[in-house]
């Protein structure tokens, strides 16, 4: 059995698109709208979320036998929180201009129903091992969304790509081209998931 | 603080900056519970509710306990000097983890008739990302107590606002031809992408 076909294999490739926590599970979406302005801010945020996400799903999983049920959601929250702090003073340290771009989207990690959603769905009856595949897998379908998603927008809507100008742009400015300015703000956000759903369900479903 | 000032957050931000529609806070529970427009409504009052009640509270613990040199009433030489900012994340979440858990109890206990309408949703308001948003916004404006309870409840009604509004489209748009694997999920974004354009229309509005 190849790698691709075990489990293991699975519960790393399926969040790529199949079951994406954006476009499928509806999990985090606030963030992936609200920091794909640029593709710079897009991509420190999706490394942060995986790195919070991956370590969150093995500390729980680490500590799911001894977690009273009861207050379950609460020490989730705990630990989410206290990581999320951590790579708060992480992004501040080294990437200070992105963590100002990011202000307050850093701290809804926390809220963020993806890291939450995974603890409680999956962490919480797996071992650790199958748990980091997951944080890896659905860190990695989050990432897909929000790249694509910061690409498209910081190219149609400022003619830049990470910030450099894209080559011939000038040429295209002088003959009357200019930058879709819908495309940074909140609507453009929105028409660009909704389309990526679109796109998605068409080609998955065509493919079964 | 005059009130020409509290007049202009409180449109601010219902209208101009809206939080769902133009920062995207709370938009996992806003497309999840938007199918009817009872349940948007019983949402929606939820979160106006528990945002008055937990921004002001967060503004205080984070004024008196957090901020740099807010412990200077600590009798030591060292103490006032401490900063514990960087305990913000943790302390509101708990903040507001356990202010929703005791609004439900006492709702629970003295007021049955609001509990029945409003019971099933606030336990999802704890993972409501707008409201450690609208917290986390207070401490980046620099609000004061007065301020913070005006922003905190407009930004309520924003949702609220924007939440009923798209419970209303949703159910006009069950007569429409909307694409096969356009359905559902990918439809309520475009609609929504509208409504945000819509609003955008005040954003020119000089207060």
């Amino acid at each position: 059995m190849s790698f691709s076909k075990s489990k293991e294999g699975q519960v790393l490739s399926n969040p790529l698109v199949q079951v994406n926590p954006i476009m499928v599970q509806t999990l985090g979406v606030c963030s992936a709208l609200a920091v794909t302005a640029e593709l710079k801010p897009s991509l420190v945020m999706s490394l942060s979320l995986t790195a919070v996400l991956t370590c969150s799903n093995v500390i729980i999983s680490l500590i799911r036998n001894f977690i009273p049920n009861k207050i379950r959601i609460i020490v989730f929250m705990i630990v989410i929180s206290t990581l999320v702090a951590l790579a708060d003073q992480v992004l501040k340290a080294y990437v200070f201009e992105v963590s100002k771009q990011l202000s307050v989207f850093v701290g809804l990690i926390i809220t963020n129903c993806i890291v939450m959603g995974r603890a409680e769905a999956f962490a919480t009856t797996n071992t650790p091992k199958m748990a980091l595949l997951d944080g890896l897998g659905n860190g990695a379908g989050y990432s897909l969304v929000l790249c694509v998603c910061g690409a498209f927008r910081e190219v149609l809507g400022a003619g830049t790509i990470w910030g450099a100008k894209l080559p011939g742009i000038d040429s295209m400015y002088a003959a009357g081209y200019v930058n879709n300015g819908l495309m940074v703000l909140a609507p453009g956000a929105f028409f660009l998931i909704g389309l990526f759903i679109w796109v998605s369900n068409t080609l998955y479903r065509s493919s079964k | 603080m005059d009130i020409v000032g509290l007049i202009s957050i409180a449109l601010t931000s219902i209208f101009i900056s809206n939080i769902l529609l133009a920062k995207f806070l709370g938009m996992c529970s806003f497309l999840e519970c938007a199918k009817t427009v009872k349940t948007a409504n019983g949402l929606g009052l939820a979160v106006v509710f528990v945002l008055t009640l937990t921004a002001p509270l967060n503004w205080l613990i984070f004024n008196h306990l957090l901020k740099e040199d807010a412990l200077t009433w600590i009798p030591g030489v060292e103490a006032g000097s401490v900063s514990l900012e960087f305990l913000q994340f943790l302390t509101f979440i708990a903040v507001i983890a356990s202010s929703v858990q005791i609004v439900e109890m006492a709702l629970e206990k003295f007021s049955p008739a609001l509990y029945s309408a409003l019971g099933i949703f606030l336990p999802l308001i704890t993972v409501n990302c707008a409201i450690l948003g609208v917290s986390l916004f207070m401490i980046e404006e620099d609000y004061n107590l007065l301020e913070t309870v005006v922003f905190a409840f407009s930004s309520g009604i924003g949702w609220w606002l924007a939440i009923m509004g798209l419970a209303a489209i949703n159910k006009k748009m069950m007569y429409s031809h909307v694409p096969e694997a356009l359905k559902g999920l990918g439809m309520t974004f475009i609609t929504t992408g509208l409504m945000a354009m819509a609003f955008m229309c005040f954003a020119g509005i000089e207060l």
